[in-house]
This record gives C-alpha cells, sequence and structure tokens, in this order.
C-alpha cells in the first residue's frame, strides 16, 4: 500500500492575523506557518495504516517557514518519504495547490491519498476535492476511520447530525480526513533530532502555480464589532447596582 | 531476556546521563523512605523503592505499561529523605518518565503543554512576540535588551508563567516596580526569552529541555550583563544546575536572594505596615532542591507589622502545590487519579497555622493557591500573596 499524505501549511492563529494595504489578502509578511490542524490527522492515520497493514508513507507539503519541521516530525512518526514542493506559495489559492500537488502525485503510483477534510484558509473550497478532480479519481471526505482489507478500503465516514457511514471506495482514490482514529501522536524532541540525521527531504518544483477557478476577493477585512453590548462602567458595587437596575427595567428581577 | 537487559542497561546509562549521580541508583537500600513521604506515592503501582525493585529484578518492561508515574510531581521529598542519597527525581523519575514518553505513553494533556513549549517557547501556547507586553504601563520602562543595546547589571529572566498569567502578572509588576525603586539596572528578553524547560526536563522530554536551554543560551550570549535573576525557582535551578552542563553558565539568582542581599537599602523603604498574620510556603526549586530557605523568611519579616508563621510541614519538609515536574499541565489526570490537590492541602495547613496571608515565591503557586483556597472550606479569607506583591506594598510603589 502505497500512502501519500498532503500536508498544507496555514498561518497559525496564535499571531494576530493582519489584512495587507491592498486590503484584498492577509498580510504574510510576518504569518507564522502551522501544519494544517486535519492535515495533522491524515498523516497520523497515514502512519496507522502502515503500521496496521504495512506499506510506504510519503509526505508532501508546500515550501513554506515550518515545512522542514513538518516533514522531519512526520519522519520520526513513521514517515518513509519526505517531498517539499518548490514555489512562491505564499497566498496561494487551493486550486493551484491542488494542481501542483496532482503534478507530482502523479508520479507516485499511490494507493490512497491522504489529507486534511478542510483548512482555516480555504477560501475556494478544499484541497481534496480538487485534487481528486486533478487526478479523476474518487473522493471521500469527513472521514473519521479507514481499513483495508484484501486491496478494499473500508472508510468510516461522517455526517451531519451524528450519523456515521460505512463505505467501501476503489483505490486510487483521495480521502479528506476529520480525524485519525487516534489523536495525532507525541513525538519526543530527540526523536525528531534523530530523523533530521537520518532522513532526508527530496525537493521538487511545481511546475507553476495556476489559481484559475477559484474566486477573486474583493475586499477582506477584521470583524467589525457592531454596538449592541453595554460596557457597564463603576466600581464593583456601582456595577451591581446598575445591574440591578437594568434587570428591574427589563423585568427578569 | 536479552532484551530487557539491553532496555535495563540503556536505562541505567539513561540515568547516569541525566545526572552525574546516577550510579548512586545501585546504592539504593530498599528502606522505602521515598515512597513513603511521596505525596502520591500511595497512588502509585511503581514509588520510586518499588521501581528499583523491579529494575533490578529485570522487569523493566512491566514498568512502561504504568501510567501512575505521571502522578510524579518532581518535587523533592524522595530525594531528600534518601539516606543512600539515590538522585531520585533528576535521575531515575525523570529517566522513567523520558522512557514511557519515547514509548507514547503521554497523558494528553501534557503533550500540548510539550507541543506548546516546542513551538512557541512557552507551554500554555502563547504568541512569542506578546512575552513583553506585561510591561505595559511601567514606569520607568522595562529595558527590552534588544531595543536598548546597551549592557545591564541584571538580566531579569521573567518565566512563561510570570510573563503570561494574569494573575501572576500583578506579582511580576510588582516585581518590577520593586526593581526600579532600589535603583537596580536590569533588562529582560521578551520575545527573545524561551521557555526555561525545566519542568518539561523533569517531565521526560529532556530533548526538549536541551533545545530551549540552547536558544537561551544564544540570546544570553548576545547581550552584556553581570548576573541573571529569576522570578521562577525551576527556572533558576535550570540556569544554575543544569544549563552550565550545556556550556551556558552565568551567575544566577532568586529574586528572593537578590533582594535579601540588598536588605540594608530595602528596609528604610518598607514604610507601611502590613498588619497580617503570614505563613511563607517553601517552593520545592528553591528550597529542597537549592537550599534558599532564609531570604525569603528575612524579606517577609522585613515588612513593618508582618508576623510570621510556620505550617506544620516548613523548609526541608515543605509541601508541593502540586505543579511540579510536569504537574501544572497534569491536572485534569491527576484529579482522576487522586481526586485531591495538593494545593489544597497546603492550603489547609495555612488555615490551620491561623495565617492570614499565604506568602508565595514561585510563580506556579498564586493561581494554584488561589484555585484551592475557592474550594477549600474556611479558607476563603485566605490571600495569596507573592513576596514581590507585599515588598510592593510595604513599598507603597
Amino acid at each position: 500500500m502505497n500512502i501519500i499524505v498532503l500536508a498544507k501549511l496555514v498561518p497559525d492563529l496564535v499571531e494576530e492575523l493582519t489584512i495587507d494595504p491592498g486590503g484584498a489578502a492577509l498580510d504574510l509578511t510576518f504569518a507564522r506557518w502551522i501544519i494544517n490542524e486535519f492535515d495533522d490527522h491524515a498523516i497520523e492515520q497515514g502512519i496507522l495504516l502502515k503500521e496496521r497493514g504495512g506499506g510506504t508513507v510519503t509526505v508532501l507539503v508546500p515550501d513554506l517557514d515550518g515545512a522542514d519541521d513538518v516533514l522531519f516530525t512526520a519522519a520520526a512518526k513513521g514517515a518513509d518519504r519526505l517531498i517539499k514542493l518548490g514555489g512562491d506559495f505564499n497566498g496561494v489559492n487551493n486550486h493551484a495547490l491542488a494542481r501542483a500537488f496532482a503534478a507530482v502525485v502523479k508520479e507516485l503510483q499511490a494507493d490512497l491519498i491522504l489529507t486534511g477534510v478542510q483548512a482555516h484558509d480555504d477560501l475556494d473550497g478544499s484541497a481534496g476535492p480538487l485534487l481528486a478532480e486533478c487526478l479523476q479519481m474518487p473522493y471521500v471526505g469527513y472521514v473519521s476511520g479507514v481499513s483495508i482489507n484484501d486491496g478494499k478500503s473500508l472508510l468510516r465516514k461522517e455526517y451531519p447530525g451524528g450519523l456515521l457511514a460505512e463505505m467501501e471506495v476503489t483505490t486510487p482514490a483521495v480521502l479528506g480526513i476529520q480525524a485519525a482514529e487516534q489523536p495525532p501522536r507525541y513525538v519526543a524532541v530527540s526523536k525528531v533530532r534523530q530523523a533530521m540525521k537520518t532522513s532526508s527531504i527530496e525537493e521538487q518544483d511545481a511546475s507553476s502555480l495556476d489559481p484559475c477557478g477559484g474566486p477573486t476577493v474583493g475586499r477582506m477585512f477584521q470583524p467589525e464589532a457592531a454596538a449592541h453590548a453595554t460596557m457597564i462602567a463603576g466600581s464593583p458595587d456601582e456595577v451591581a447596582d446598575k445591574l440591578v437596575d437594568l434587570f428591574k427595567e427589563l423585568g427578569v428581577l | 531476556m536479552a532484551t530487557i537487559e539491553v532496555i535495563e542497561r540503556s536505562f541505567y546509562a539513561k540515568v547516569l546521563e541525566a545526572t552525574p549521580e546516577g550510579e548512586r541508583l545501585r546504592l539504593c537500600l530498599e528502606c522505602g523512605n521515598c515512597s513513603g513521604i511521596c505525596p502520591f506515592g500511595y497512588l502509585m503501582l511503581y514509588p520510586p523503592s518499588r521501581m528499583i525493585a523491579m529494575l533490578r529484578a529485570d522487569r523493566f518492561d512491566q514498568l512502561l505499561e504504568t501510567d501512575t508515574v505521571w502522578m510524579c510531581v518532581s518535587c523533592y521529598a524522595c530525594t531528600a529523605a534518601c539516606p543512600s542519597k539515590v538522585p531520585l527525581t533528576p535521575g531515575l523519575m525523570a529517566s522513567i518518565k523520558e522512557e514511557l514518553l519515547l514509548a507514547g505513553n503521554v497523558p494528553d494533556e501534557l503533550q500540548a503543554a510539550l507541543q506548546n513549549s516546542q513551538r512557541y517557547g512557552n507551554p500554555q501556547g502563547e504568541s512569542p512576540r506578546k512575552r513583553a507586553d506585561w510591561t505595559l504601563g511601567i514606569q520607568p520602562e522595562v529595558k527590552l535588551l534588544a531595543k536598548v543595546k546597551q549592557p545591564v547589571d541584571v538580566l531579569w529572566f521573567v518565566g512563561d508563567y510570570a510573563s503570561y498569567h494574569p494573575r501572576v502578572q500583578l506579582a511580576t509588576k510588582a516585581l518590577a516596580r520593586v526593581l526600579n525603586a532600589l535603583g537596580v539596572d536590569f533588562g529582560i528578553l521578551g520575545p527573545e526569552e524561551w521557555s526555561d524547560g525545566d519542568s518539561q526536563r523533569l517531565a521526560g522530554e529532556r530533548g526538549l529541555f536541551e533545545v530551549l536551554a540552547e536558544k537561551n543560551g544564544k540570546a544570553f550570549g548576545k547581550y552584556q550583563f553581570n548576573r541573571i535573576i529569576t522570578t521562577d525557582p525551576h527556572a533558576y535551578n535550570a540556569i544554575k544546575n543544569e544549563y552550565p552542563a550545556l556550556g551556558i553558565s552565568y551567575p544566577v539568582q532568586h529574586y528572593t536572594e537578590f533582594l535579601a542581599e540588598r536588605m540594608d537599602q530595602l528596609k528604610p523603604l518598607l514604610k507601611q505596615e502590613v498588619k497580617v498574620k503570614a505563613t511563607y510556603h517553601d517552593p520545592c526549586y528553591l528550597g529542597r532542591a537549592n537550599g534558599i530557605f532564609e531570604q525569603p523568611r528575612a524579606l517577609l519579616q522585613a515588612i513593618p507589622g508582618m508576623e510570621l508563621v510556620e505550617m506544620t510541614h516548613n523548609h526541608m519538609n515543605s509541601l508541593c502545590c502540586g505543579g511540579g515536574g510536569g504537574g501544572m499541565w497534569l491536572d485534569g489526570f491527576q484529579w482522576e487519579k487522586a481526586h485531591v490537590r495538593l494545593s489544597e492541602w497546603r492550603v489547609r495547613e495555612a488555615i490551620s497555622a491561623g495565617a492570614e496571608f499565604l506568602a508565595v515565591a514561585c510563580p506556579y503557586e498564586t493561581p494554584r493557591f488561589e484555585d484551592a483556597a475557592k474550594t477549600v472550606q474556611g479558607a476563603g479569607e485566605l490571600k495569596v500573596r507573592d513576596i514581590a506583591e507585599l515588598l510592593a506594598e510595604s513599598m507603597g510603589v
């Protein structure tokens, strides 16, 4: 079983986001990149499949700050092959990313391609279905469990309202992972450091980054506060008095 | 059997690597003092002495299947009670936690704190860019070394909780005002400061500790200063006892040590009476691990009007607040196992001692004891204050 995992890097929300002077995109000059949480689950699911049924796991990430860390951490968890896709990925949309990933994946003879079901910067749909379309493969999203028997992939897919479905998919296929069967594991720093010494990152250049098909952003802006809340100022006693008055006024006291 | 022997041999090597005294593990008398004094020993399947017995019986693999080792709060009580002077806390316990961690047997809460420390340089997962935000409004301004580009006398290593925790920030600000009032020429690293890593090391993440120490070492190397002071006893312990082995060697003092040395200058400034009965909680990494018992008490006694009383457990025998060795990040896990909190035990002692104020000197403690005081019966009136806050109050700054 040849498993490919595609991981996106997204701006880390621990740092505040700012809009660039053009007003239609994020200012990514000082962005810190972090692996998309769902992609971290996709890596975990890939490693679990390998541990259960053998095979190889290849992890593919776009070349942004932090890509090496993501790849070496994946290697420390058990990934066999690490590929970094070169190109200017700052602010590219998922259409461009899917096309660039597809060009590389075509050559890898994948049986299963795993990726996170969504990311917080998906402005043009999630990357998984776009990639499946580029590769002419079936796609199943919101997957929270995968088992492989006799070359058949049995998936657990989540639906809204707490419904679960089990379905079979013919491979090769692209899966959008909602959650791995166990939370992404912790690997000790010493293991990651060892992976840095023993594994290597292959660099491949993205042929082109074609954003065609995605929407054009007219304006991007911070959420604007509407004047619905009243802040009551004063000492705790004053605030309490005002609150009591207010409750009386509203008829709840 | 051969594999167990190999693991066992490598485990001894690991203990040796963790502490130069690791070889003393072989001198264990099996007296059981360690397991008896351990605040959570009664819950551990293998408290220290039993763990050593298992090692000797070639049953190391069984140790790796348990998770009660994560009840260890690295409080040094076992180490202090050991007649053979076996380095149980930094050697045995930290190494067994490392083995569990490498085997993937890590409680989720701890995992998150370790990942945050790795990525953001603090276990809370706060923005590293905001590490100096607490300084806003302090006058004279707190010097950021990267900005002022001039030598200072004192580099203040502020630490994680002192920098980010909203309650602990009050004590941090108080200390800044005390230092300013004393005319101390000090600066901080701000966003260039990383977690000291000591609690991560004692929670078994030695590799992470080394990465964090290297980053701090690099930052220290960029600036000129005469000494380091720390808010956090864990940072003090790391910089004093662990960093030198990594080639990072600077004179370091805990802030209580630093201030006690300036008592002559400090005393005339302590003008306002703080007329309360206070008791002092010895932090594990100031007292038991590093022998600093008297300086914090001297500072408290210098405050006019303050009456200092001792709790049943004090000095070498002090109780742990429960935050060390990863305990800060295992609250849920430990509650599930124990259904008691060590901080509550301590708060009960403070009440029985008749104290109105519980004075502390470690950033882990203010929030832990304040939370405990909310749940312990009769502790509603107990005030928890960092020594820096009490000094600032008496100085009127």
